[in-house]
């Protein structure tokens, strides 16, 4: 019962969210990479940097424990390329997994119809997994999974660049919307 | 594009700077109440394997990827089942409230014009294998795992942008 409730809310909120930042769009998700509206970026960067803050303030709050949390093992050829698919996909198909549910709500055919071949290619992925297997764990870097333990130095200093970088995304950002056609507006044609 | 049945105009989205905070907070909430974060494709690949189920039992079981899933006969039984109908749900009630709800083809002026649901089905595929090689997409493993500031997360993050930005050039507007 306790998950049922924590999943339906964290992801109504989560679904809610994409939405009004504009995410069901693929007009404007795509727009990112055409750089001419850079939303995508800046909220991705300033959530993720507000949250990393945040975990780091509770961490030292005692509030959460880091080695409860789940960090991704470092396979990053693995990551790697599966982040070259996904922005592929995300570039030709418009939407990335999380995005086209929200495309599909919004009553967009072409979300439903990203979300079938979402599932097709999990389909041609695991039908032939015996002989890409290796691929899942490519790249593996041993010696730490997060970039503090990789780079030893503090989560504070790691922190404190992604709140400089995410404010460089903002400017930058700005700029390069002024010098085109400017973010896609949820009236556009 | 079609005129919608909604008379009123849809509202204007929210300012990144805003979307971000709130998506921010939702995100640390998660972390702080499962130790994990937020994600998607845990649940396609989970229908994934519960449709195999009923359409192919014996090659699903005997799947090597999928098996493991239905070896208990309910591999939708998890959190991120729940939270992925919640962004459905979460989305569907913002778009409503928002005037935006329209039923079309959208995305035909940048992604293929009349070849726009082939490019949806391209994509998908293309995201869909990619998001298990990797073993997350962009929210799962770029979203949840920057903010853990782990390798796996920024690296997905750095080659989705690089690979999308290069790609999107090839993808011809149409006049």
């Amino acid at each position: 019962m306790e998950i049922i409730i924590s999943g339906l809310l964290l992801g109504g909120a989560f679904g809610f969210v994409l939405e009004r930042a504009g995410f069901g769009n693929p007009n404007k998700l795509t727009a990112q990479f055409r750089l001419s509206d850079w939303s995508v970026f800046k909220v991705m960067f300033t959530a993720i940097v507000f949250a990393a803050v945040g975990l780091m303030i509770f961490e030292r709050l005692g509030i959460v424990a880091s080695e409860e949390l789940f960090v991704p093992p470092a396979f990053l050829g693995a990551a790697a390329l599966g982040g070259a698919l996904v922005g592929a996909g995300f570039a030709v198909g418009g939407y990335c997994p999380g995005t086209s549910v929200v495309g599909m709500m919004s009553g967009r055919i072409d979300a439903a119809i990203f979300l079938v071949g979402l599932l097709l290619g999990t389909v041609i992925f695991a039908g032939i997994y015996p002989s890409i297997e290796a691929l899942t764990t490519l790249g593996e870097f041993a010696k730490a999974d997060a970039l503090p333990e990789a780079l030893h130095v503090s989560s504070f200093s790691v922190n404190v660049v992604m709140v400089f970088a995410a404010v460089g995304v903002f400017l930058l950002g700005s700029w390069m919307e002024k010098k085109s056609s400017g973010p896609v507006s949820s009236n556009s044609k | 594009m079609s005129e919608s049945s909604n008379t009123q105009l849809p509202q204007s989205y929210w300012n990144p700077l805003v979307a971000g905070l709130i998506l921010g907070m939702v995100l640390l909430v998660t972390f702080v109440t499962t130790g994990h974060g937020l994600g998607a494709t845990g649940f396609t690949t989970r229908f994934t394997a519960w449709m195999g189920m009923h359409i192919v039992p014996v090659a699903t079981n005997a799947n090597d990827y999928l098996g493991g899933m239905v070896e208990d006969g309910k591999p939708l039984s998890a959190w991120i089942t729940w939270q992925v109908l919640g962004v459905a749900l979460g989305a569907l009630a913002s778009a409503y409230f928002a005037h935006r709800i329209q039923f079309q083809m959208d995305g035909r002026k940048f992604l293929g014009g009349s070849k726009r649901p082939v490019t949806a089905m391209l994509g998908g595929v293309l995201a869909g294998f990619g998001a298990r090689i990797a073993a997350g997409c962009t929210s799962g493993l770029g979203l949840s795992g920057g903010a853990v500031l782990s390798l796996a997360g920024f690296t997905f993050l750095c080659t989705f942008f690089a690979v999308g930005l290069l790609v999107s050039r090839f993808m011809k507007e149409e006049k």
